[in-house]
């Protein structure tokens, strides 16, 4: 303190001196190691006061008096520096935890993309936030099916991630059961009924392919539909599916449905990230989604999620507003 | 963290009206001046002592400043005690997050309080009071 106080007072005194621009820089820079020393705003005035006493001995006791009123005064302002400074720190510290936790969690719900011979399978999920609240699930028994679960959970960030762990487990007890869709949903269902809070929903298209058969069965539960290109008839049908959001009660049935996937068909399965462009105009966003596959018909099908991706991410000019999901199986 | 030995006998201010805020903070900035804190340290220390006193007179209906002495080896300093029969505080970890009470514009809060002091030790029963004793040494 003492060196800090006869530094002070030469740059204060030179400046005193000559009104210079560079002796109020001087000042400036040494402020900021007053900052880093955590030297408190009323330990400045003081400092400052006993300074002017220095440089001006004669100096009228009214003056002082004035420096030890702003002394007073400013020790609720040193207060308030400090508290920022410590919830500054505190801040820095979730900052950390969060880190960590997002690593969990994408650890967690990491999911490979099963290699099928039969089926060509994309998928690309990006989160907006830290915490991704769109979730794919894949199943594969190699030689007979093919599942994939796509979530959504209604709510973001940490509650979102904390509700999807506990989707993935209940999908992961379910590995080698019977994994019809609808039975899938309805013990997903009852596990998240009862176990999450009420204001938490998650949203489910849940598909499964017959390999030797090239059947594709799905069920939905309060999902974004998803998209079935039939390429014979060079047309696109929405899966409508109106089973409720899992959650929301406890006893509920799910209907499950079937397609046959015949050669260049594709299904199109999406989260309601995908469709969330709506700002643009007139534009139908599953209409733009569905143009967007088949200009895309060619490439594989990782690449026509990734290429849907960058085209959407452009015409929202980098603002989607939700996590972004599109998971495509390709006959 | 709160010990010593005391030394000269207690000065005590009840707080029931507004002003009585005042005299307890002149008593301490004396005090302070006495055993020698600089024109710093006593502002801080009488800040301190408005807070507590606030504290009482906003929530607790009526309650005292002790204000005393204190002594170690080669070490002098200064103690203030709170004391009221107020509400109590129900989360004293609560109350010492920052943020918390000086959100709502409160004043600097007990975070504030100890950062002023060297020493800070609550004891509070809810229904039945509160006792503050900080510290501060030369």
């Amino acid at each position: 303190m003492k060196e800090l106080q006869i530094q002070y007072k030469k740059i204060l005194a030179d400046y005193l001196k000559n009104q210079t621009e560079r002796n109020l820089y001087i000042g400036q820079n040494f402020i900021r190691q007053l900052i880093q020393k955590k030297v408190t705003p009323e330990e400045v005035i003081s400092i400052h006061k006993h300074a002017v006493e220095q440089i001006y001995p004669d100096i009228t006791s009214e003056i002082l008096n004035s420096f030890d009123f702003l002394i007073e005064i400013m020790v609720h302002f040193g207060l308030t520096v400090q508290e920022h400074q410590s919830l500054l720190v505190q801040q820095e510290e979730l900052r950390i935890e969060m880190n960590v936790a997002t690593k969990i969690q994408s650890m967690l719900l990491k999911t490979a993309i099963p290699k099928v011979n039969e089926l060509d399978i994309g998928m690309v999920s990006i989160p907006i936030r830290k915490m991704n609240g769109d979730y794919v699930h894949f199943l594969n028994d190699e030689q007979h099916y093919v599942s994939v679960a796509v979530t959504d959970v209604v709510g973001k960030g940490v509650p979102a991630a904390l509700c999807m762990s506990m989707v993935k487990y209940g999908l992961d007890t379910l590995e080698y059961a019977n994994n019809n869709p609808s039975y899938v949903l309805e013990v997903l269902n009852r596990i998240i009924e009862k176990s999450v809070d009420d204001s938490m929903f998650v949203s489910m298209f849940y598909g499964t392919y017959d390999i030797k058969g090239n059947i594709f069965t799905y069920g939905s539960a309060g999902h974004e539909p998803a998209i079935y290109y039939n390429s014979r008839d060079q047309k696109f049908y929405d899966l409508e599916s109106r089973g409720l959001l899992l959650g929301v009660m406890s006893e509920v049935k799910y209907r499950q449905y079937k397609i046959h996937l015949e050669e260049n068909d594709f299904i199109l399965m999406i989260t309601d990230g995908v469709t969330d462009f709506r700002k643009q105009g007139d534009l139908d966003p599953r209409n733009v989604i569905k143009e967007l596959a088949l200009n895309y018909i060619n490439l594989s099908a990782q690449e026509m999620c990734e290429r849907m991706y960058a085209y959407l991410k452009d015409l929202t000019d980098f603002n989607l507003e939700d996590d972004f999901t599109v998971v495509i199986f390709k006959k | 963290m709160v010990g010593g030995i005391i030394l000269n006998s207690k000065s005590t201010v009840e707080i029931i009206t507004e002003w009585d805020i005042v005299v307890a903070r002149q008593l301490g900035r004396n005090e302070a001046k006495i055993i020698g804190f600089g024109t710093v340290e006593q502002a801080r220390i009488t800040t301190a002592i408005s807070e507590l006193a606030r504290n009482i007179y906003l929530y607790a209906s009526a309650g005292e400043i002790v204000i005393e002495r204190i002594e170690e080896v080669e070490k002098y300093g200064i103690r203030i005690t709170a004391i009221d029969k107020g509400p109590g505080i129900d989360n004293v970890r609560k109350v010492m997050e920052d943020g918390y009470s000086t959100s709502g514009g409160l004043g600097a809060g007990l975070p504030g309080v100890k950062r002023l002091m060297d020493g800070m030790e609550i004891q509070t029963t809810v229904g039945k009071g509160t006792i503050i004793k900080i510290e501060k040494w030369i």
